[in-house]
């Protein structure tokens, strides 16, 4: 519940992930927010980012191993 | 709000037949734009001379397999991926047909530049969009339903909250990265959720609301609207506004999601009241929640739509019966003293009295999917038959979606009508020419609707329906009367005041709730005398 009680108690800071109209309104209430202009991963090759994904996980474990 | 703006989807138009046409098409390898874009676009293309038929979409399985229903499919669409835009055109002739595609290329390269335009870099991925802001604490996706998992989980990896607006993201997915998220403590607020408010800040489709000490879970989007604009009118305010996703109670989900903002909202010093708005859960998880809320000691006001308030009752909280009740009861209990709707009875009363409808039908035009259902249950007692396209118990399905009759209320907002378009909160067009429609049958003897504002929603609603209403009555011949409720308020762009003057210049009757409009259409409908 911590993680939820930090984001009860901070200014809230966003990125954005898809729709640009999403950031121009969280822009003209000036929050912090970041646009990132998405693309489909690996050029949309499903078989390519499957693997990628499967790297990802590995190297997010590998991170939380090392943390414990 | 169901399939929110119809992400993935193409924006094909089927009205016309294909009959001795010709289909011209384009394929930009590597070229990607968001559904909304691309749905405006082929709205566009659609008013062009000699056009017919216009898909505009990323290619997407689904995106191809409605070409090929719609006869607009080509051999070359066999390799494409979800990377590269599709652009499909039939027209009278090749001339049309080209000069279409020539628009269609013209527009995508005004659309081409990035939102943060004059900004120095714009990141490509969320690990990238991170790196320029390193501390947010929340990622709002949007994305194509088959990426939006992978960009969730990327985002709980790095121990950020997340607002999932995308839709078709398989339930079995849903279960698994809000398993993931609970682990962690983290929000998945969604998918398919439209509506939230976090630290008074609107995400997506939202109002402009105060701040006070009501904090709210929806799994319902257009209701968690409804109630914290209320709450705000009211002259309250609220903490958080955590939409949760319309699966989220339901058997399979479990309610893994409420059950945490709950408690969320249970552990928050500022929320002193709870309000948890969903249709009727699963039995085992209203048990689960339940035992959650019971221990806290704040007192919690539910309203689960269209059940039994007495199991709520029982188990020791207060049940709403609407959405305006919802809205009266919490700010009651954060007052402590009973409060009056905005709108008294007896005004309601008033302005139905010694009017008489035009048409014995009357015909509901709704952009927001709970009030629709609202609608519904209140009228259903009243009339012996209602139809529509997303029927409550004791309603009747509507055999054509496209085609109203007898009493009909229908939500424009529901997948039916957004495949292909944008939904009716953002582009207003479909739900213009409905109303035209409507108007012209002479058993219509009123129109009612919803204008939703805020965040995420057309600049001018009431602008474009009240357009809507003029063109109607400039027809000559058979007029209905036209009554509205704007869902909003006065810190919203588009201006609550504004809005409501501009609809009652075009001889609208405007009333603030839902439950208010619904109760003069009640008021009409009685028998006179």
């Amino acid at each position: 519940m911590a993680a939820i009680h930090d984001l009860f108690t901070s200014p809230i800071k966003v990125i954005n992930v898809g729709l640009p109209s999403f950031h121009a309104d969280l822009k003209s209430q000036n929050v912090p927010v970041v646009h990132v202009n998405w693309q489909p991963p690996a050029g949309g090759n499903a078989r390519v980012a499957a693997l990628l994904d499967r790297v990802r996980r590995w190297q997010a474990q590998v991170r939380a191993g090392k943390k414990e | 709000m169901a399939g929110p703006i119809g992400l993935e989807r193409p924006g094909w138009y089927s009205d016309k037949e294909g009959i001795g046409m010709i289909v011209r098409h384009r394929i930009k390898p590597q070229t990607y734009f968001d559904s909304v874009t691309l749905m405006l676009i082929g709205t566009e293309l659609k008013k062009l001379a000699g056009v017919t038929n216009a898909v505009v979409g990323m290619g997407t399985d689904y995106n191809i397999d409605s070409l090929k229903r719609l006869g607009m499919y080509s051999d070359a669409f066999a390799t494409v991926t979800p990377a590269d835009l599709v652009l499909a055109v039939q027209a009278a002739d090749t001339t049309a047909g080209d000069a279409a595609l020539a628009a269609a290329e013209a527009l995508l390269q005004r659309r081409q530049a990035p939102a943060g335009s004059g900004a120095a870099y714009t990141p490509t991925s969320q690990e990238g969009g991170a790196r320029v802001l390193p501390d947010a604490n929340m990622v709002l996706i949007s994305v194509p339903g088959q990426f939006a998992g992978r960009e969730t989980e990327i985002a709980l990896e790095a121990g950020r909250h997340v607002m999932l607006f995308s839709d078709n993201v398989p339930i079995e997915e849903e279960i698994r990265l809000k398993e993931n998220a609970v682990r962690k403590g983290l929000l998945v607020m969604g998918p398919d959720c439209g509506t939230a408010i976090i630290n008074q800040v609107p995400l997506a489709f939202a109002n402009v609301v105060r701040r006070g000490d009501i904090g709210l879970v929806a799994a319902s989007g257009t209701g968690l609207q409804e109630v914290t604009a209320l709450i705000t009118r009211l002259g309250f305010g609220i903490t958080q506004a955590i939409g949760v996703g319309g699966r989220d109670l339901s058997e399979k989900v479990g309610g893994r999601m409420t059950l945490l903002a709950a408690q969320a909202l249970a552990d928050d010093p500022k929320t002193k009241v709870i309000v948890l708005i969903s249709k009727p859960p699963a039995p085992a998880v209203v048990e689960a929640l339940f035992a959650r809320l019971q221990n806290t000691r704040k007192p919690v006001v539910v309203y689960f739509i269209g059940a039994d308030p007495q199991t709520i009752i029982r188990a020791g909280f207060k049940a709403a019966a609407t959405l305006e009740d919802a809205a009266l009861q919490a700010c009651a209990l954060s007052g402590g003293k009973p409060l009056s709707p905005l709108m008294p009875a007896d005004e309601i009363r008033r302005r139905a009295a010694g009017q008489t409808l035009p048409g014995r039908f009357v015909r509901g035009l709704y952009s927001g999917g709970t009030l629709c259902d609202e609608a519904q249950r209140l009228l259903k007692g009243q009339l012996d038959e209602i139809w529509s396209n997303t029927p409550v118990a004791g309603c009747r399905a509507l055999p054509d979606p496209f085609k109203s009759q007898g009493n009909c209320i229908v939500d424009l907002g529901e997948d039916t009508f957004t495949r292909g378009r944008a939904h009716p909160m953002i582009d207003p067009g479909y739900r213009q020419e409905r109303l035209l429609a409507e108007a012209a049958d002479p058993d219509v003897g009123l129109i009612f609707f919803d204008v939703v504002l805020g965040f995420g929603s057309h600049p001018d609603m009431a602008g474009a329906m009240a357009a809507a209403v003029r063109q109607a009555r400039a027809r000559g011949g058979h007029v209905p009367r036209f009554a509205a409720t704007i869902l909003g308020t006065e810190g919203d762009p588009q201006n609550l005041r504004r809005q409501q003057a501009t609809l009652a210049e075009a001889d609208i009757e405007v009333f603030p709730s839902n439950v208010a409009l619904v109760t003069y259409v009640q008021h009409l409908l009685a028998p006179k005398g």
